[in-house]
C-alpha cells in the first residue's frame, strides 16, 4: 500500500472531475479580487467553463474501473454517469441563476462558486469508496448548501431555511457517523471493500452493531434524499430558500445521496441485502404516499413541488429498494429525466415569480397561457412529464424503475407506484388547469421570456421530450451503470 | 411513391401530427390557415388511410401493411419495436378514426371562436394517437399511444368545453389513468414471465400471446386489463365520467370521445384481454356479460330520463357499448363480428348525434329538450338527417346499426338465451327514448317563437353530415361486402386463441369433427406433437411468429400426407411428419408459436 502524501496522476484522474470543478469555484473566488463588474460577469462563465471541462475526465476513464488515493475513491460507470448527471444539472442551475439572482439583488460571484463547491462534494460523494468519504464529502455539499439557503440575507424566509436546514442537516449528519462509528465496530473497518469482506468470511452478518450502523447511515443519507420519515425540513427549507437554489438542491442533493445510498448499500452492505430490502421497502411505499398525498393540499407552487420532490424520492428509492443491476440503472436514468423535468419547472417558477419571491401561489399562474404562451407549454410538459405521462422522460423514467422492481418481483411496491402516481397526476393537472384553462387576473402583465432562462427552458423542455420518445441511448448509458463490486 | 406505399401505416399515422406541429409553430390569429389548413390535412390523412382498405387482403388473419424498426432496447436485448399494422379488427376502426376526424374539424368552422390554432393543433395530434392505439403491434408502443392521447382530449375538454368543464376534464383523466396505470404493471409483469418463459425480452403482442400464465397471475394481469378497458368503454359502473365529458365537450370533443374514444375500450377487450388471457375472460364471461347488460338497460332507462339532449345521447352511448362488450364476450364468430360493426355504427350514429346537437345549439344556445318542438317545420333538411341518424340508432334494418345489434344478439343467443332477451329488451327501450327525443324536438306545433325561423342547415352543415349518413346506408345495406368479410379471417383467429387454450370445442372448426390438440412453443427448441387420431385434412392454424425477424401470424394447411406445406408471408419452420407424430424444427432460429392442430 502507498502511504505517500503525493498524489499520482492516477489517483486525481479518478477524482478529476470534482478536482476541476473546485478549481474553478477558487478561480472564482480569487476573481472577486477584480472589479465587481467583471467578477459579477465573468463568474457564471467560470462556473460553466468548470462544469464543462469536468467531462473530459469522465470521457477519459469511461465506465472502466479504477480506484485511487489507497482504496479511498473508486470510479466506475455508475460514478462517472452520476457525475455526468451533476455536471448537466450545474449547467442548468447557472442558467436560470443568472436571470434570477440579479431580480432578487443575490447578484454576487460567491454564488457560482458555493453552487460549484456544492458539485464537487456531490460528485465526491458518488465515488466515494469508504465511509469516511462518505461522510465528507456530505458535509462539502451540505456546507456549501446551508449557506446557499440562508443566501437572501435580507429575506426572513431564507434565513430560516437555513437555519432549520442546518440544524436538521447537523442532526443527520451526526446520525451518519454514528452508523459508521457502529459499522466500524461491527466490521473492524470503514472501507466499504472491507465491509463487505468481513460480512462475506467473518459471519458480520449476523452481529446487530452492524445492522444498526447501517441502519444509521440510511437515516443519515435518508435525510439527504428526503425520504419520508426524514422529510420534515424538505417544505420548509424549499419554500424559504431562494428558487433557484431550491431547484438546485432538489435535484443535486438527491443525486448525490442516492449515490452514496447505491454505493454503500449494494457493495458494502450487499451480501446482507434481505435485511435491508424490506426497510427500503417500507421507506419507499412510505414516501411515495406521504410526498404524493400531502402534495395535493398546497396552495403554493413551491411547497408543492418541494412535495412533489419527496414523491420522487420514492420512485427512485423503488428501484434501489430493487437492489439488482436494473434498478441502479434506472436510479440513473430516472435521476437524468427527473433533472430535466424538475429544472425546466423551477425554472418556470423562476420566471414567474416577481421580485421579493413573490408569485408563489399556484393561483398568480391563472392564465398563464396568455401571458407567455411558450412558458405555459414548457410548463404544461414539464407537469404531464412529472406525473409520468408519455411521451416524456417522467413515463419511461417511471417505467424503468417500475421494471426492476418488478424484476425483483416487488409487486405491491409497484402497485403502490402506479396508484400515486395517479394521485400525482390530480396536483400536477390542476396547474395545467390554472395555466390553461383559467383566465388571467385583469392586472396581470405579459411575462417575456429573454436570454439564458429562455434558453434553460428550450433545453430542458426539448430534453424532457426527447427522452420520452428516444430513450434508448440513454436506457443504453444507463445500462452501463454498474457499480464495481469490491 | 414506393416510400409512400411501404410506410402507408406510418404516413397516415404521423401526418396528422406533423400537420398540428406546423400548426402550432405558425403565429396566431391566422384562423382561416388554421381551419383549411387542419381540413384538408384530415381529408388527406383519410384519403390516404383508404388504400388500407382497397389493399386490404381478405382471409388473411394477422396484420397487413406491417412496417417495423427496432426502437428501444432494454437489458440488452431489442425488446421494444416500433411496429405496427392492421388486422380485419383494427382496420375500420383506423378508418372510423380517419372519417372522423375532418368531420369532427368541419364541424367547428364557426363553434371554435377563441385559440382556434391551439384547438385545431390539439385535434390533429389527438388522432396520431388515435390511429396509433388501433395500429399498434407492440405493447409498449400502444401503452405510449394510449396515454399520449389523454393529453389532447384532455385540452380539448377543458379549454373550449361547457361552464363546468374543468371538472369534467379532471374527472376524464383522472378515471382513464387509473385503470391504464394497473395495466402499465401488468404489461410489465406480462413482459417478465414471458421472459421467464422464453429467455426473450420483448412487447411484441404475437409473442405475448400464449405466454404461460399461473392461474392467479392471469386473473389479476386479466383485471388490470379489464379494468382499464372497461372504464375506457364505459362499463356500469365505471362510466360516471362519460356524462360529464360529453356534456362539457365541445362538439368535435364529443364526436371524437364518443366515436373513436370509447371504442379504444371494447377494441381493447379483443386485441388485448381475450388472446392474453383466455382463461381468465372464459371464466369471467358471466361478470363482464352482466355489466355489459346492466349498461345495455340502465343506459337505456337514465337515458329516458334526461332533459338535456347532450346529456342523452351520452347515457344512449353507455348502452350501446354494452352490446360491444356483450359481443366480444360471446367469443361467437356473430358476436365478435357484430361488436366490431357496432363500434363502427355507433361511431357513425353517435358522432352524427353530437354533431346535430352541436348544429342545434349554435342556433339556439340551449340544449333543453323543452325548449324545442316542432323544428321540422322550420329546418326540413335538418329534421330529414336527424331522422335518419335516430334510426340507425335504434337500429332499424336497412341501416347500420341493425346489423351490429342484430349479430350481438346471435351470438348471445348462443351463449345463453337469457342474455339475448335482455339485450334485445335494450334495443326496444333504445326505441323509446330516441323517438320520445325526435318527437318532441322535431313534431308538433311550433310553441316557441324562437323556434319559428331558425336557419336551416347551411351548405357546410350538409357536408358535414351527409358522408356519415351515406356510409350508415351502405353498411347497412351491404354489410358483408363493406365490413364482414374482410374481418372475417381476423376474428376467426382471435376465437382459436382464446379457445385453443380453454380446452372448450371449437365455434369456428370448419370440419368440427376434428378436435386434436393445441401445440405452443416457446423459443428455440425442436417441437414435436402427437397427432394420433387425426383425420387426413389435419390443419394448423394460429400465430407462428419469428423471433428475429418479427412475427407475423400464418395460416397453414399441413396435410400428413402428403408432406405439409405452408402457406403465409414468412417462411415456414420446417415441418416433418414421422408417423403420428408432427415435427416442427425451431433450432436454427429463436420462433414463438401457438396454435390448434385439428
Amino acid at each position: 500500500m502507498n502511504h505517500s502524501f503525493v498524489p499520482k496522476a492516477a489517483d486525481m484522474l479518478v477524482v478529476g472531475p470534482e478536482t476541476i470543478v473546485a478549481a474553478a469555484a477558487m478561480l472564482i473566488l480569487l476573481a472577486e479580487l477584480m472589479p465587481a463588474r467583471i467578477s459579477k460577469a465573468a463568474a457564471p462563465w467560470i462556473a460553466a467553463l468548470g462544469l464543462l471541462a469536468s467531462f473530459i475526465p469522465m470521457t477519459t476513464t469511461g465506465i472502466s474501473v479504477r480506484t485511487g488515493f489507497s482504496g479511498m475513491v473508486v470510479t466506475d460507470g455508475f460514478a462517472v454517469l452520476m457525475k455526468a448527471v451533476l455536471a448537466v444539472t450545474g449547467l442548468l442551475t447557472i442558467g436560470f441563476s443568472t436571470h434570477y439572482i440579479k431580480r432578487e439583488d443575490l447578484d454576487r460571484a460567491e454564488y457560482y462558486a458555493l453552487v460549484l463547491f456544492a458539485i464537487s462534494g456531490m460528485m465526491l460523494m458518488a465515488s466515494s469508496a469508504n465511509l469516511i468519504m462518505v461522510f465528507l464529502s456530505l458535509e462539502i455539499l451540505s456546507i456549501s448548501l446551508y449557506v446557499l439557503s440562508g443566501f437572501a440575507r435580507t429575506q426572513p424566509r431564507s434565513q430560516e431555511a437555513s437555519l432549520k436546514y442546518f440544524l436538521l442537516g447537523s442532526f443527520a449528519s451526526a446520525f451518519l457517523l454514528y452508523g459508521i462509528a457502529l459499522v466500524y465496530g461491527g466490521a473492524g473497518t470503514i472501507s466499504l471493500a472491507g465491509i463487505a469482506n468481513a460480512i462475506a468470511s467473518e459471519g458480520a452478518a449476523r452481529n446487530p452493531v452492524l445492522l444498526a450502523g447501517a441502519g444509521l447511515i440510511a437515516v443519515g443519507l435518508g435525510f439527504k434524499v428526503a425520504a419520508v420519515p426524514f422529510q420534515m425540513w424538505t417544505p420548509d427549507v424549499y419554500e424559504g430558500a431562494p428558487s433557484s437554489v431550491t431547484a438546485f438542491m432538489s435535484v443535486g442533493a438527491k443525486a448525490a445521496g442516492f449515490a452514496a445510498l447505491a454505493r454503500v448499500f449494494l457493495t458494502a452492505f450487499g451480501d446482507i441485502k434481505v435485511d435491508w430490502m424490506p426497510a427500503l421497502w417500507a421507506v419507499a411505499a412510505l414516501t411515495m404516499i406521504v410526498g404524493n398525498v400531502v402534495a395535493v393540499a398546497q396552495t403554493d407552487i413551491k411547497r408543492m413541488l418541494a412535495y412533489s420532490s419527496i414523491a420522487h424520492a420514492g420512485y427512485i428509492l423503488v428501484g434501489l429498494a430493487a437492489a439488482n443491476q436494473a434498478g441502479v440503472s434506472a436510479l440513473v436514468f430516472y435521476l437524468a429525466a427527473y433533472l430535466f423535468m424538475n429544472l425546466g419547472a423551477w425554472a418556470v417558477v423562476i420566471l414567474a415569480g416577481r421580485r421579493g419571491e413573490a408569485g408563489t401561489e399556484i393561483d398568480s399562474y391563472n392564465g398563464l397561457f396568455w401571458r407567455n404562451p411558450g412558458a405555459a407549454a414548457a410548463m404544461g410538459v414539464f407537469m404531464f412529464a412529472l406525473a409520468g405521462l408519455p411521451p416524456t422522460g417522467g413515463f419511461m423514467a417511471k417505467f424503468y424503475v417500475f421494471s426492476a422492481a418488478l424484476q425483483a418481483n416487488m409487486v405491491g411496491l409497484v402497485v403502490i407506484g402506479a396508484l400515486t402516481s395517479l394521485v400525482s397526476v390530480y396536483y400536477y393537472a390542476r396547474v395545467t388547469v390554472v395555466m390553461f384553462m383559467r383566465d388571467p387576473e385583469p392586472d396581470a402583465a405579459p411575462i417575456s421570456t429573454r436570454g439564458l432562462l429562455g434558453v434553460t427552458l428550450a433545453v430542458t423542455a426539448a430534453a424532457t421530450i426527447y427522452l420520452g420518445v428516444l430513450p434508448g441511448q440513454l436506457f443504453q448509458l444507463a445500462g452501463l451503470a454498474q457499480i464495481a463490486r469490491p | 411513391m414506393q416510400t409512400l406505399t411501404e410506410h402507408i401505416l406510418s404516413i397516415v399515422i404521423f401526418l396528422p401530427l406533423a400537420a398540428g406541429a406546423i400548426i402550432l409553430l405558425a403565429p396566431p390569429g391566422a384562423n382561416r390557415f388554421f381551419k383549411w389548413f387542419s381540413f384538408v390535412t384530415g381529408v388527406v390523412v383519410f384519403g390516404l388511410s383508404l388504400p388500407l382498405y382497397t389493399g386490404f387482403r381478405s382471409g388473411i388473419a394477422g396484420p397487413q401493411f406491417v412496417e417495423q424498426a427496432p426502437w428501444i432496447s432494454l437489458f440488452g436485448q431489442q425488446a421494444i419495436w416500433y411496429r405496427v399494422g392492421v388486422d380485419g379488427i383494427s382496420l375500420f376502426l383506423v378508418l372510423l378514426t380517419t372519417f372522423l376526424t375532418p368531420v369532427a374539424i368541419l364541424s367547428s368552422w364557426n363553434a371554435i371562436t377563441t385559440r382556434q390554432r391551439e384547438f385545431y393543433a390539439s385535434l390533429l395530434i389527438l388522432e396520431t394517437g388515435m390511429i396509433g392505439v388501433f395500429a399498434a403491434l407492440d405493447m409498449f408502443l400502444f401503452y405510449i399511444f394510449w396515454e399520449a392521447m389523454l393529453i389532447p382530449m384532455y385540452f380539448l375538454i377543458g379549454m373550449w368545453g361547457g361552464p363546468n368543464r374543468v371538472y369534467a376534464t379532471i374527472k376524464f383523466i383522472l378515471f382513464t389513468m387509473f385503470g391504464s396505470l394497473l395495466m402499465l404493471v401488468a404489461i410489465i409483469a406480462l413482459f417478465f414471465v414471458h421472459h421467464r418463459a422464453t429467455g426473450v425480452y420483448t412487447f411484441d403482442l404475437f409473442s405475448l400471446y400464449g405466454t404461460p400464465l399461473t392461474g392467479r397471475a392471469e386473473f389479476l394481469m386479466f383485471g388490470a386489463f379489464a379494468l382499464a378497458f372497461a372504464i375506457k368503454v364505459p362499463l356500469w359502473p365505471l362510466h360516471t365520467w362519460l356524462p360529464d365529458a360529453h356534456v362539457e365537450a365541445p362538439t368535435a370533443g364529443s364526436v371524437i370521445l364518443a366515436g373513436v374514444l370509447l371504442k379504444m375500450g371494447t377494441y381493447g377487450f379483443l386485441r388485448f384481454c381475450l388472446p392474453l388471457f383466455p382463461s381468465a375472460s372464459a371464466a369471467l364471461v358471466p361478470v363482464i356479460a352482466a355489466l355489459a347488460i346492466i349498461g345495455i338497460i340502465y343506459g337505456a332507462l337514465v337515458a329516458y330520463a334526461q332533459q338535456d339532449i347532450k346529456r342523452l345521447v351520452a347515457y344512449s352511448s353507455v348502452a350501446h357499448l354494452g352490446f360491444v362488450t356483450l359481443g366480444i364476450f360471446t367469443f361467437s364468430i356473430e358476436g365478435i363480428e357484430g361488436g366490431i360493426v357496432q363500434m363502427v355504427s355507433h361511431g357513425l350514429s353517435t358522432g352524427a348525434l353530437f354533431l346535430i346537437v352541436g348544429m342545434i345549439y349554435e342556433r339556439r344556445h340551449t340544449r333543453d329538450m323543452s325548449q324545442f318542438g316542432g323544428i321540422w317545420k322550420a329546418m326540413p333538411v335538418f329534421g330529414a338527417f336527424f331522422l335518419i341518424v335516430t334510426l340507425a340508432s335504434i337500429g332499424l334494418p336497412g341501416l347500420s346499426g341493425f346489423v351490429g345489434e342484430f349479430l350481438v344478439i346471435v351470438g348471445a343467443y348462443k351463449v345463453s338465451a337469457v342474455y339475448a332477451a335482455l339485450a334485445a329488451s335494450g334495443v326496444v327501450l333504445a326505441a323509446v327514448y330516441m323517438l320520445w327525443l325526435y318527437q318532441r324536438m322535431m313534431q308538433g306545433p311550433v310553441e316557441n317563437p324562437e323556434n319559428a325561423d331558425l336557419p336551416d342547415l347551411s351548405f357546410r352543415e350538409i357536408v358535414v353530415l351527409l358522408p356519415v349518413v351515406a356510409l350508415i346506408f351502405l353498411i347497412g345495406v351491404f354489410p358483408r361486402a363493406t365490413m364482414l368479410r374482410q374481418m372475417d379471417a381476423s376474428v376467426r383467429q382471435t376465437i382459436e386463441l382464446v379457445e385453443g387454450r380453454n380446452g372448450l370445442p371449437s365455434r369456428v372448426a370448419e370440419s368440427p369433427e376434428l378436435p386434436v390438440g393445441r401445440l405452443g412453443c416457446r423459443g428455440t427448441g425442436a417441437w414435436d406433437m402427437d397427432v394420433r387420431g387425426a383425420r387426413p385434412r389435419t390443419w394448423m392454424s394460429g400465430a407462428i411468429g419469428f423471433g428475429a425477424v418479427g412475427s407475423q401470424a400464418i395460416g397453414m394447411q399441413p396435410h400428413p400426407n402428403p408432406p405439409l406445406k405452408g402457406e403465409g408471408a414468412s417462411p415456414n419452420p420446417p415441418v416433418k411428419v414421422d408417423g403420428d407424430r408432427l415435427l416442427l424444427d425451431f433450432t436454427s432460429a429463436s420462433h414463438d408459436a401457438v396454435g390448434n392442430v385439428r
